[in-house]
């Protein structure tokens, strides 16, 4: 019985893992092959499709712009939300409890219904198709969070730390920067891995609020597929390759991971 | 925590309340406009009350498309929130199998939603994908671009691949807080399995699935880019989930008015659904 253990999480490894060997395997077989035959590794391995990708400047290009405003967005929210969150889990405010929920109600809200109204707003001040404006959005669902999770994290540090930090003549923003950040490091890491997360796999704004000088590597796939029909090759290695800045985060949070889940905030 | 009473904590929170008003009021009102007016474009504004609302509400293309995504969320539901914690009691609790795990299970989580469509959509094809091969191979007609019913498993096949993860991660942040005296005293009282389950594990459990379901519930509801880029919402609407149907009627078909009083119908349904459980979950809290 105890040995028999592994069985289900490995079950369910290889059933995650499947589909993106499948990606994988297209991604590393030339057209022909994946029109004409069906394989389960590639016959005439090819790296042509990821040639394509890094010297063609549509391709990378968007590589560059989605961690571009994926780190835009990432640095603001936490940026924001921490003294938001200082605030929430220190102090009782006038409206407190209802802006809590007023900032939660934000990452319910469907991009879909906000898809439209976006573009308007944003074409109107004039940041249509600008790297600012899909952070700036990414915000919406992002900032409350953020406030989310760090509340989980600075509530379980006790009070007494701040007025220790007082008594002995520190200042709020002294006290703030030089000993509260530091003990939550891992609170910012977990939120800076979930903002990292949700703006890297949003497309439905960040596809509405670009054209070309923005636009996301999420999308230059969509119009791929739809323009140049069976470019699947092309398409798989593109896909392949939004894996790999997430697989990297995942690694240098994985330690953190359950932690921050064990707070019970996501 | 004991709270001091500190009007202050306002300028704290102004960074905050301004980005995210920014994001979401003026926005809103933008819907709100669209959903009790007409327009014909130029800025030009008629009254129209309330008519909009009454068009989708006796609409038979919303009550389908509610019908539909209230289906596809209790059966993700369903399948998830089990399967996920069956996973996460057998996950190992110590050793270099931790990471590995966390790290392999973590991966669907990180992928851009679009290429989860696109990965399943090669994965599922009849001919050349891995899936709809072998299913064909073992003798189903498979075809889910257009078979309602294949169309339906492989949306939620899809799914259950891209967010079973989540559930996993959470009980088991929620089984390892667990203290291992509570396990000791089950032993010596020569406790079953199953009992230590159900009296220790699931009470201890309680506030993370509870999260686990509120958001499994938020995000399956405004499900839009994975079945747009599996299916496009075919076989005909068959897998046309709100989202997908809003999308098209907004942007699509450029019906502005129903478009957002429809918006206006879905946030609040979400909302609804959302604040119920929050309440019941900061009870809990206050209780404990």
């Amino acid at each position: 019985m105890k040995k028999a253990k592994w069985v289900v999480p490995t079950i369910y490894i290889i059933f995650l893992m499947l589909p993106i060997y499948w990606l994988l395997n297209m991604s590393f077989k030339t057209t022909t092959e994946i029109i004409n035959t069906y394989t389960l590794w590639p016959q005439e391995f090819t790296l042509d499709n990821y040639k394509k990708i890094f010297t063609d400047s549509t391709w990378y290009t968007g590589y560059l712009n989605s961690i571009y405003y994926v780190v835009m967005n990432t640095v603001i929210s936490v940026a924001a939300a921490l003294p938001a969150a200082y605030a929430f889990s220190r102090y009782k405010f006038l409206g407190d409890k209802h802006l809590f929920f007023w900032l939660l109600t934000n990452r319910m809200a469907p991009p879909a219904v906000f898809a439209l109204p976006f573009f308007q707003f944003y074409s109107s001040v004039n940041l249509f198709d600008t790297h600012v404006a899909v952070a700036l959005s990414h915000c919406l669902f992002n900032i409350p969070l953020a406030v989310w999770i760090l509340e989980g994290f600075m509530s379980s540090v006790p009070k007494e730390l701040d007025e220790t930090a007082y008594v002995d003549g520190y200042s709020f923003w002294r006290f703030f920067f030089k000993i509260f950040i530091p003990t939550i490091t891992a609170g910012i890491g977990i939120t800076m891995f979930f903002c990292f997360m949700f703006s890297w796999v949003e497309l439905l704004l960040a596809k509405t609020l670009t054209a070309v000088a923005a636009k996301p590597i999420a999308a230059t796939m969509t119009r791929t597929a739809s323009t140049s029909g069976y470019e699947l090759g092309l398409l798989a290695a593109a896909g392949s390759l939004t894996i790999i800045p997430g697989a990297i985060v995942i690694y240098f949070v994985r330690n953190y991971i359950a932690k921050g889940f064990a707070l019970g905030r996501v | 925590m004991n709270k001091t009473v500190n009007q202050k904590a306002w300028f704290f929170v102004i960074p905050v309340f301004v980005l995210v008003a920014f994001n979401a009021i003026i926005p809103l009102m933008t819907v709100v406009n669209y959903a009790f007016q007409e327009t014909f474009g130029n800025n030009v504004f008629m009254w129209e009350g309330t008519r909009w609302f009454k068009q989708i509400m006796l609409s038979e293309r919303f009550h389908a498309s509610l019908g539909r995504q209230f289906l596809f969320t209790f059966i993700i539901l369903f399948i998830q929130i089990p399967l996920g914690i069956a996973i996460a009691l057998t996950m190992p609790k110590e050793g270099i199998g931790v990471p590995i795990c966390l790290v392999l299970m973590s991966m669907p989580l990180l992928i851009p939603w679009n290429v989860v469509g696109a990965m399943w959509n090669i994965f599922a094809l009849p001919d050349i994908g891995f899936l709809g091969h072998s299913l064909n191979a073992l003798g189903f007609d498979y075809n889910f671009t257009q078979q309602i019913g294949d169309a339906w498993f492989t949306t939620i096949l899809m799914d259950v691949w891209h967010w079973t993860s989540l559930v996993v991660l959470l009980s088991y942040a929620g089984l390892r807080s667990i203290q291992p005296a509570y396990y000791q005293a089950a032993e010596i009282d020569g406790a079953s399995r199953w009992a230590i389950f159900t009296k220790i594990e699931l009470p201890k459990m309680k506030k993370v699935l509870t999260i686990a379901i509120l958001l499994r519930f938020m995000d399956s509801f405004m499900i839009y880019t994975e079945p747009f880029v599996l299916t496009g919402g075919g076989p005909g609407n068959a897998t046309a989930f709100l989202s997908i149907d809003l999308v098209k009627m907004a942007l699509g078909q450029f019906d502005l008015g129903p478009a957002a009083a429809m918006s206006l119908i879905y946030f609040f349904i979400v909302l609804l659904v959302c604040w119920v459980f929050y309440t019941l979950m900061m009870r809990n809290e206050e209780k404990s």
